[in-house]
């Protein structure tokens, strides 16, 4: 019982989705329609989950007194501080929560991201020493995409701009077309194992 | 006081903190990322109430013209039913939810994937007839090729031997290029965050100093 109910609840929601495509009439339209909208209140469950887990870790390692425990509290302070303020103010613009958003929030993400432009820099240094053919190809082509996308590339030949719209448009089309067609037919392999639950491991083990 | 500078600061504050690791892991840094965490976590929380609780359950559940609508209590004790996880004796009632959101979520995704992932994918390539001079059909003919020799390699089922071989290679070929395509273009995506990131310190930060201490027009 501990897995028929949920094995059952994965095959019922698998197929009234399924159907709700094939057959677009009633019930399976309400039912498909009424369905998506559940999925989205349900899964929003799961980002509660995830903010009280991050909680209960912050909580727990500030009480235990583990390793870097003093950064813990700017977690919990940063968390309680959107939440009361999002709860009191809303989500309307130029007020509190909003405030906060768009001067910290945002920036530091953009930040974040931004400092990926070093590591992937030196990552990509020491990765792709030109150790072989294939290698020197992905090194030419990241370099010329990269040089196509500034103005010197432009300055120092008026051809690689083209170049860069060809690479793109055309060889790493076809790679990532055929990257997309095979991660497809795995989607459809998988959710079709989900659905009749053959895969079961998302629900904690095979027993 | 003014807000729009205090704004302007904490922005930058927070932008010189995270900066900082490019010199090594520092308290400074650490701080920042632990509230970039919290601040995040507390925001998606809100907005999640704000964009999905409220409109999609809530206002179904008590419309505006008054009743209630016992079925979408329903969904509710779903999503209630994943935060019994953090209690050990009724975790396994997040299985409920779970098996929901699994079963919908692979419905939706299967048909959704195919459509746009595979079919539209190979009526592109199929329909990428060139309509030009030489170059036009080299370009075609670069694209299918690439998309075909690149399943191939993705073709586990038969030993890469042979023309098979061949062709995979064919195939990784084209791949090395798309994924040095990608890689450059992410680079360059990265860059320009980095570029936005300074021209905010510069261009609308350090202004203010010099407001601030009263020195400049």
């Amino acid at each position: 019982m501990r897995l028929i109910i949920p094995l059952a609840i994965t095959f019922t929601s698998g197929m009234i989705m399924i159907l709700n495509f094939f057959i677009p009439h009633q019930p399976f339209a309400l039912l498909g329609e009424n369905l998506q909208e559940w999925y989205m209140i349900v899964a929003s469950g799961a980002i509660f989950l995830g903010s009280a887990n991050l909680l209960h870790v912050h909580f727990r390692k500030t009480r235990l007194k583990l390793k870097n425990w003093k950064y813990s509290p700017v977690t919990i302070v940063g968390f309680l501080v959107m939440i009361v303020l999002g709860l009191i103010y809303g989500v309307t613009e130029n007020l509190p929560f909003d405030y906060l958003f768009m001067n910290m929030v945002a920036p530091m993400g953009a930040t974040m991201f931004s400092l990926l432009a070093f590591f992937v820099a030196s990552a990509a240094f020491r990765a792709f020493r030109a150790s072989n053919w294939r290698a020197t190809l992905l090194l030419t082509s990241a370099f010329l995409v990269m040089l196509g996308q500034v103005p010197i590339g432009a300055m120092i030949w008026d051809k690689i701009p083209l170049a860069k719209v060809w690479l793109m448009a055309i060889p790493n089309t076809a790679g990532q077309r055929a990257v997309m067609i095979g991660a497809a037919m795995g989607v459809v392999a998988t959710s079709l194992r989900m659905i009749f639950g053959i895969e079961r491991s998302y629900l904690g083990g095979a027993d | 006081m003014n807000w729009e500078i205090v704004g302007i600061w904490l922005g930058a504050l927070v932008t010189l903190c995270l900066y900082s690791f490019l010199y090594r892991d520092n308290p400074y840094y650490k701080f920042a990322e632990h509230l970039f965490v919290g601040m995040s976590a507390g925001y998606w929380v809100i907005y999640s109430i704000f964009n999905v609780l409220i409109p999609n359950w809530w206002d179904n559940m008590l419309p505006e013209g008054g009743g209630f609508n016992w079925i979408w209590v329903i969904p509710g004790l779903f999503a209630l039913f994943m935060l019994a996880r953090m209690v050990p004796r009724i975790a396994g009632l997040s299985r409920l939810a779970l098996g929901m959101i699994v079963g919908t979520g692979a419905g939706l995704n299967m048909l959704t994937f195919f459509q746009s992932n595979a079919l539209a994918q190979v009526k592109g390539t199929i329909f990428s007839v060139a309509t030009g001079g030489v170059w036009s059909i080299f370009s075609s003919l670069v694209l299918v090729v690439g998309v075909v020799s690149g399943l191939v390699y993705f073709f586990f089922s038969k030993a890469h031997t042979g023309f098979t071989g061949k062709t995979a290679n064919v195939g990784i070929t084209i791949l090395m290029v798309a994924f040095g395509a990608s890689f450059g273009y992410t680079i360059m995506a990265r860059l320009s965050l980095l570029i936005g990131r300074c021209t905010f310190l510069l261009e609308d930060w350090l202004p203010t100093i010099p407001r601030l201490l009263g020195i400049g027009g």
